[in-house]
């Protein structure tokens, strides 16, 4: 066990979830507590041990179906099964003649239908059995298998059953439907799991824990470059970006670091004289909570077509943080997008009115900074007051177009703080047709984001300069 | 009651109505036997706060709680010297020598104590709840880390003060920022999300006498197809028990699109979000 847990915390490690010598420690003497046949005791203690951030929890998921594979105990309900030893899958190639699909569907649609989990966990064992298809030895990570496990199960099909199967003949409302769609997808989304889980433990039989390890092991969501994103990646961090922004919400408003506000004198005063003129109850003038106001200003173009995807998600979700969040989006000149976010509208559409209906392209579409922060000068700039501060995010490839950078001064001068994100590594700027230094030079702050991680220690670390005073 | 087991723990939960799923009752579990802290995270309305009250009522311990806000310096959460008293004290002894006056003003009878400082105080180890620390500031964080580390406070007037009792600590988090990687390191860490509707029924039963099991699995259901939706603030379960209260006193037997209309504004306190809700579950675009 001992040996089994150490290769599982260094697999972690590998795929970069830092774990550290004390909770190493801690999961050892947790699980000296446990009885080990239980699976789901081992895995959550395991979790509550090691890791210490949501965004850990998918990579710490895969790792356990590796590493504690072998450990589903034979299911007593169904006997049939405990001659299947442990982590030894009888046969990889599904023998012929004594399968029935029919029987399988029926059963598995049985155990989906009554919310069985030993049911299902036995049909989704026979269905990789008989269905996966799985060949000794082959080097890969158990998506195709899981791929065509499901589509010979056809999961349409099995959706449709137990759609017919739990209405039970009743004609059922457009609500009740969509009710009941959602209660079937989180059925068959567990029948995945199991699957998976399965595929998982047969590979493992097959090749081992580090080799399986090995090919399962993707970059966690938080390093992939966000300029080389698969849309998978995308929507991941997509899902990651709300609570981000609800840090982002809650460092913006919080006030300057400050214990207590001044010493109220007037107000002490004429407290004391309850005491006799003893000051014993100083009073203080509270500090004003901060309203901020925040534009974002977003570069839209070619050039930066999944980064400006994600900063658009990004702005999206700010938006429903913020009430006076205003957003602006440009390629050689700017426009305003704020409403294209109202309330109740979703990413989709945004995204489909941003690119149909905003007056971002002048001349050619091919960036230009400089013509885009004349415009938003001249557009916008008597609306600037010191409490508004402004986010740029863009690669700062102007074409070798005319900077203007006199334009940026002038914007900055006016705002509270003008921030600057690149999804460039910082060793490109300036090479080529960059002029990020130039523009940097009226920033408060540039700041390299190419990863979710990045974006979130740039939110982590934001302080502002307090508001401008006249 | 004797948490030696996750399945006692669970079990003791319910009895006062607090339903766990089986990750809350393993660590629970887990830190009693391990005697670390728990680190609760999780968006509001989950039953962060609740889990601790229910612990409390469960071991009979006393539940102290300290509510972190930004602000919240060692004064509040440790302790503080009561210097209207010493003050009135020093004017009354006015004749006296004052090294005498300073023994005097510097002892146990002018120590305001705080909840740290009472929970590690306490003769019966008690359940400590430091509730919100995402809410205050770093340099308090590494106060807090320091006693759960330490259990023990130095005063310098009245030197070190060892524990006598170590508590049961949960720390809760709405995760509006990061929390120290220290801090962490010390916690077992919980993360706790809206229930899944078989979990968020039995909730409801348990918290709202009279509740058919009919209505509290309807609930259940439409709570989990509101939370799916892109809302601006998903209805916890506080607002799904308060949901389930109005459905009650109305006298409704069935959540139909019309009952859902009416009554949106009890599960969702945001209008745009009752906008948005009301668009896409209760008049679906054909
Ligand atoms: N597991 C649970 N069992 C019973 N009641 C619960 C549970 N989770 C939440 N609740 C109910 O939800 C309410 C809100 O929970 P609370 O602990 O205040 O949320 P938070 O996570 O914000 O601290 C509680 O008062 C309780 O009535
Ligand atoms: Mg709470």
């Amino acid at each position: 066990m001992i040996a089994t847990l150490t290769g599982f915390i260094d697999e972690l490690r590998d795929v970069g979830v830092p774990v550290s010598m004390v909770e190493a420690i801690d999961a050892m003497r947790a699980v000296e507590s446990l009885d080990l046949v239980d699976k789901v005791a081992l895995r959550e203690t395991l979790r509550a041990t090691l890791i210490k951030n949501l965004r850990h929890e998918r990579a710490f998921d895969t790792a356990f179906d590796v590493y504690f594979s072998s450990l589903p105990a034979p299911l007593p309900d169904h006997p049939e099964l405990a001659d299947d030893p442990v982590g030894q899958p009888s046969s990889t190639a599904p023998p012929e003649g004594d399968f029935d699909l029919d029987d399988l569907l029926q059963s598995l649609l049985d155990a989906l239908q009554s919310s069985d989990s030993d049911g299902l966990r036995a049909g989704a064992q026979r269905a990789v059995d008989r269905l996966a298809g799985m060949e000794p030895g082959r080097p890969v990570g158990g998506t195709y298998y899981l791929y065509r496990t499901l589509r010979r199960l056809d999961m349409t099909r099995l959706e449709e059953r137990l759609m017919e199967a739990m209405a039970e003949g009743r004609e059922l409302s457009e609500f009740d439907q969509r009710l009941l769609r959602e209660d079937i997808a989180s059925r068959l989304e567990e029948l995945k799991r199991q699957l998976e889980e399965e595929i998982r433990r047969r590979l493992v039989a097959d090749r081992g824990r580090e080799a399986v390890a090995r090919t399962l092991r993707r970059p966690m969501i938080e390093d992939v470059d966000l300029m080389h994103a698969t849309t998978a990646e995308l929507a991941e961090m997509e899902a990651a970006i709300g609570p981000l922004t609800r840090k982002l919400a809650a460092r913006l408003a919080r006030r300057r670091k400050r214990r207590s506000g001044r010493l109220d004198f007037r107000k002490t005063v004429r407290r004391s004289l309850a005491t006799g003129g003893v000051p014993v109850d100083p009073q203080f003038r509270h500090p004003r909570p901060h309203r901020p106001e925040v534009w974002l200003v977003c570069d839209i173009s070619g050039s930066m077509a999944t980064f400006s995807r994600f900063t658009l998600q990004f702005t999206h979700a700010m938006s429903s943080q913020f009430s006076r969040l205003r957003s602006f989006a440009f390629v050689d000149t700017v426009d305003e997008v704020s409403d294209f976010f109202g309330p109740g509208i979703d990413f989709g559409s945004a995204l489909h009115r941003i690119t149909t209906e905003a007056e971002v392209v002048w001349m050619d579409g091919h960036s230009d900074y400089g013509n885009t922060f004349e415009t938003f000068l001249n557009r916008y700039g008597r609306q600037i007051t010191p409490r508004t501060t402004i986010i740029i995010t863009g690669d700062a490839r102007n074409n070798y177009r005319p900077t203007r950078e006199q334009a940026l001064a002038d914007i900055a001068k006016k705002a509270r703080a003008v921030i600057w994100l690149n999804p460039e590594p910082t060793s490109y700027w300036d090479t080529g047709d960059s002029t990020m230094s130039e523009y940097a030079a009226h920033c408060d702050s540039v700041h390299e984001v190419r990863t979710l991680a990045q974006l979130e220690s740039f939110v982590e670390g934001l302080t502002f300069p307090r508001a401008r005073v006249f | 009651m004797e948490l030696d087991s996750s399945q006692s723990v669970a079990d003791a939960l319910r009895t006062v109505g607090y339903l766990p799923d089986a990750r809350i009752a393993q660590v629970v579990y887990l830190a009693a036997h391990l005697g670390k802290p728990i680190l609760v995270e999780g968006p509001a309305g989950v039953g962060k706060t609740e889990l601790a009250k229910a612990l409390a009522a469960v071991t009979g311990r006393e539940l102290v709680r300290l509510q972190c806000y930004e602000g919240l310096d060692e004064a509040k959460a440790l302790y503080e010297w009561n210097y209207k008293k010493q003050l009135l004290r020093i004017q009354a002894d006015e004749d006296h020598e004052w090294s005498e006056i300073e023994q005097d003003i510097f002892s146990e009878e002018f120590l305001l104590e705080r909840p740290l400082l009472r929970a590690i105080r306490s003769e019966k180890p008690a359940i400590l709840l430091i509730d919100e620390v995402d809410r205050v500031e770093v340099e308090t964080e590494a106060l807090l880390l320091e006693v759960l580390s330490d259990f023990q406070v130095s005063i310098p007037e009245l030197g070190t003060i060892a524990a006598s009792s170590i508590p049961m600590v949960l720390l809760t988090s709405n995760n509006t920022r990061e929390l120290s990687e220290a801090l962490k390191r010390r916690c077992l860490f919980l993360h706790i999300d809206y229930p899944d509707p078989e979990r968020e029924q039995e909730i409801l039963e348990a918290r709202v006498p009279g509740l058919s099991a009919h209505l509290a699995e309807q609930i259940a259901r439409v709570a989990r197809s509101v939370r799916n939706l892109d809302l601006k603030k998903s209805p916890s379960v506080s607002e799904t028990i308060d949901w389930a209260r109005t459905l009650l006193a109305l006298a409704v037997d069935q959540v139909d699109e019309d009952v859902l209309a009416d009554t949106l504004h009890v599960l969702l306190k945001y209008q745009t979000d009752i906008e948005t809700a009301a668009k896409e579950l209760t008049a679906p675009a054909r």
